[in-house]
């Protein structure tokens, strides 16, 4: 019979080794997906983790989109991982992405078409502080009333989508749009522009939050007490109040900074790539921000590079469905075989698996 | 003893290894009917793995073992049940929301209906001197009925040999007098008893051979009647044991004093704390002696910030701190240790480093403008860790990776190196083995000699009537007011821990003396005072 048995210490190796693995098991699992769908499982992997890199054909245009991508969920998913460390579960960075984005379009709609220097730090500001709020709702009511941050963020998020889309189709409707749905384009708008700052690498003002997100994050976690609580909180809830951490409190850090971060994601997301507010722009960096987190092992340098491993997901499973015709909904399923996989192999750092025979414990 | 054609139970041989340590190594001894056989050792020793071999829960690499004469390797412990064997556990296996018969119901192979069952129940309990009402919910019950319920569910089954795992840690003197009898009275019709405590005055009064284990193997054998405990704790030890000594300060300032009317629990099934008050001086130790689940850990939060007071409820030098959260309270010279050490007092999955800065961030200057000073934080786990003797490979060891006794000196060690002015400390040497525990409490009485007020919370009496100066005992919620620990004989301090619970109308054969006791002396004060709701 198999028996996990714990580890004194976690291992070191598997702590390391999960990810790789996980990420081979994906490739694995998904390539049998793709080959059940009656495509070329080789070509449905090259596609999407080389083509978009290194193909001369592709790369020109995809190179770029890689740091487009990989921008916000490496932002949303550093401030998702102190709250996961502490055992505090927002899963409604979509909504709180959402919001930073109608506020920071609203603070650009509001001031069109004037040309003046402070549009677009009040827009970031803006952007910040409506993730913020979003955040603080599930945040306020946990500490009050004790609801499940879990279930209340989760379905903010859908409130935040029903706001998007009346916004899009009301208020912020472009008014010379022709009555089509959706605001005026505000990367046209030069002053509330989130310009690509170096040609053709996709670097914006959003990747450069994110890369100071990341620098932050891991200041935050190893050398500040305040990343200490956080983890303290997480691994053992008694100690940590013992020590005297205030839980309330750190709820509203974890909640605060997530919603914040996710925000300032969905703000330079509209002023920039996306350029307008839309009914669809909630594109679910949100939810995809959660793996992120995840497969960096909460680590703020983990999740810089799983950012970019899913961002080439991203692109290259756009790349599959144009060259392959593989249904959106199989690059999801690819993205969720690597969650799955990763916390399934988790185990290993903390369990050694031993073959046995049965025994009464 | 020796003459092994009439032993009940036969062991030849025994081993059993886990990964990196040799629970049993070659164990062999013997238990004739009606004998009252000792198992002594320290934590570690391999006691427990031993019985649940011989109660069919492990199964051994090598080795033999008879019963009646038979060849007995139980499968399971329903095997071991069915050949005569009984095993009351340390710690109960009891679900508080049935009542008396339906536990013991599901711990039999073949229940008959309830009320033949209850009959039973009542009959047993009855014949030796172990009263208990079938039909009581389980959770209503003390301590030491809970016990009775273990014990009563085990002599349903008629065992030859009855197994008991530290049956006494959690009874008042009292009670262990009246469990005493019991069993003393079960040994005369013949059924064999293979006791395990580390007890010594128990093991003394009740045993009449002892088997001593220490790393896995059998050293000595004995008759405990025979020696001093002291000789026992050193067969157990394997050296001689340091007995801890003081240099007394003159008391001095009251430094301390908790005045509470009525505190109701943070968590549910916790107990309320009702007119508390106390008071400690500098330089002095204060025993509060109880048995677990009657406020212990509620009065540690209390002091240690983790309970919020009113401001005026809790001085410290005559300055209301009853609002201050922990930490405040420790950078005014207030530390604590609760019971509790992988998950309370330690975070289990964190290094000695991290645990360091755990309780030590202010007082040791490990923190500066928020910022952790790790290579600080790392150089004070390190002083712990050499003035505390605790073994480990060092300080980027995680908690939970270092022994019960190891990880308690670290936690203490770290508490009394931050020079407290007051140091809380709940059950100190809890599962802790001998010389662990002679260390701490020599570092709890040097701590006091310097001039710290001591406030040390301890279900072990010996340990208390060693240490502490002054003993008040906590019972239900509620301190009784403190007594000077020399005036106190180990009577005086059980009648204080509200004796026998309900134990008085116990079958007049079975109680003697104590019965008569505590009838006097307890039950019109006690009645009034039901201890459980």
């Amino acid at each position: 019979m198999i028996r996990l048995e714990r580890r004194p210490a976690p291992s070191r190796f598997w702590t390391a080794a999960t990810p790789v693995l996980a990420v081979l098991l994906t490739m694995l699992a998904g390539g049998l997906m793709f080959a059940l769908l009656g495509k070329d499982p080789v070509a449905a992997i090259r596609i999407i983790f080389w083509d978009p890199l290194f193909n001369p054909q592709f790369a020109s245009y995809s190179r770029p989109q890689l740091l487009v991508k990989a921008g916000p969920l490496i932002l949303i998913a550093v401030g998702l991982s102190f709250g996961f460390r502490a055992n505090i579960w927002n899963i409604g960075a979509e909504g709180q992405y959402i919001i930073g984005a109608l506020c920071g379009a609203g603070v650009a709609l509001a001031f069109y078409p004037l040309e003046a220097w402070f549009i677009f730090p009040l827009m970031v500001l803006a952007g910040a502080l409506g993730g913020w709020a979003w955040a603080m709702i599930p945040a306020i009511l946990k500490t009050r009333f004790n609801t499940n941050e879990i279930l209340v963020s989760l379905l903010l998020v859908y409130v935040a989508e029903r706001l998007l889309a009346a916004l899009a189709m009301g208020r912020m409707r472009n008014p010379e749009g022709g009555g089509f749905p959706g605001s005026r384009n505000i990367a046209n708008y030069p002053s509330a522009s989130n310009t690509e700052l170096i040609a053709n690498t996709g670097m914006h003002w959003g990747v450069v939050t994110a890369f100071i997100a990341v620098i932050f994050g891991y200041i935050l976690l190893h050398r500040h007490i305040l990343g200490y609580h956080v983890q303290l909180a997480g691994q053992a809830p008694r100690a940590a109040r013992f020590a005297g951490v205030n839980p309330d409190r750190l709820v509203m850090f974890c909640l605060g900074l997530a919603g914040l971060l996710a925000g300032l994601a969905g703000m330079f997301e509209v002023a920039g790539p996306a350029g307008r507010i839309n009914i669809d722009f909630g594109s679910g960096y949100g939810f995809t921000a959660i793996i992120v987190a995840f497969l960096g092992r909460l680590h703020p340098i983990g999740i810089l590079l799983a950012g970019l491993l899913l961002g080439l997901t991203y692109i290259g499973g756009e790349l599959a469905q144009m060259m392959l015709g593989l249904p959106s909904a199989a690059i999801q399923a690819f993205q969720g075989m690597l969650l799955f996989f990763l916390l399934a192999l988790d185990m290993l750092s903390n369990y050694r698996i031993r073959l046995k025979p049965r025994e009464v414990a | 003893m020796s003459d092994t054609t009439e032993a009940l139970l036969r062991v030849e041989g025994i081993t059993r290894a886990y990964p990196g340590v040799i629970a049993n190594d070659d164990i062999s001894f013997a238990i004739r009917p009606g004998e009252v056989h000792a198992l002594l050792g320290e934590n570690g020793a391999g006691k427990s793995t031993l019985v649940k071999i011989i109660y069919g829960l492990v199964r051994p690499d090598a080795g033999q073992m008879w019963f009646q004469g038979a060849p007995f390797h139980p499968a399971d412990p329903s095997a071991a049940r069915a050949a005569g064997v009984g095993m009351v556990f340390q710690h109960f296996s009891l679900f508080d929301a049935l009542d008396v018969a339906e536990n013991v119901a599901l711990g039999m192979e073949n229940a008959p209906p309830q009320r033949q069952l209850a009959r039973s129940i009542r009959e047993i309990s009855q014949a030796y001197g172990l009263p208990l009402d079938p039909s009581r919910l389980v959770g209503e019950l003390s301590a030491g009925e809970r016990q009775r319920v273990e014990i009563v569910r085990c002599l349903l089954q008629n065992p030859k040999l009855l197994i008991m795992d530290e049956p006494t840690s959690v009874l008042t003197p009292q009670e262990v007098e009246i469990l005493f009898r019991t069993l003393r009275k079960l040994a005369a019709e013949g059924t064999a008893i293979l006791y395990i405590s580390h007890k010594l005055e128990e093991i003394r009064a009740l045993c009449e051979a002892a088997t001593i284990l220490r790393d896995g193997r059998v050293v000595d054998t004995c008759n405990p009647r025979e020696k001093t405990a002291r000789e026992l704790a050193e067969m157990m030890v394997g050296g001689t044991l340091q007995q801890p000594a003081r240099a007394k300060a003159p008391p001095g300032e009251t430094v301390l004093e908790l005045d509470i009317r009525t505190l109701p629990p943070a968590l549910a099934f916790g107990t309320t704390l009702r007119d508390l008050s106390l008071s400690v001086r500098a330089g002095e130790i204060l025993g509060i002696g109880g048995v677990a689940g009657n406020g212990q850990d509620e009065l540690l939060a209390v002091l240690s910030g983790e309970t919020r007071l009113p401001a005026q409820a809790l001085k410290l030098s005559g300055i209301g701190i009853g609002r201050l959260g922990a930490e405040r309270r420790r950078a005014l010279g207030l530390l604590s240790a609760p019971e509790e050490r992988l998950g309370h007092a330690a975070a289990p999955d964190m290094s000695l480093t991290e645990n360091a800065l755990l309780t030590g961030a202010s007082r040791e200057r490990l923190v500066s403008s928020g910022f952790i000073r790790w290579g600080r934080a790392r150089a004070f786990a390190r002083r712990i860790i050499q003035e505390f003797d605790v073994r480990t490979p060092g300080p980027a060891t995680p908690a939970r990776a270092l022994s019960g006794g190891n990880l308690q000196k670290f936690v203490i060690g770290r508490e009394v190196l931050q020079r407290p002015d007051v140091l809380v400390v709940n059950q100190p040497t809890w599962g802790v083995d001998a010389k662990a525990a002679a260390a701490i409490r020599q570092a709890l009485m040097d701590l006091a000699a310097q001039g710290a007020a001591v406030v040390v919370i301890s279900q072990d009496l010996d340990e208390l009537m060693e240490i502490a100066d002054r003993f008040a005992a906590l019972n239900a919620g509620r301190l009784s007011p403190p007594r000077d620990m020399r005036e106190l004989s180990l009577e005086a301090i059980g009648l204080m821990l509200g004796g026998a619970h309900d134990m008085e109308v116990a079958a007049d054969d079975a109680v003697e003396r104590t019965g008569e006791v505590i009838s006097e002396l307890v039950q019109p004060g006690a009645a009034n005072e039901e201890p459980r709701p």
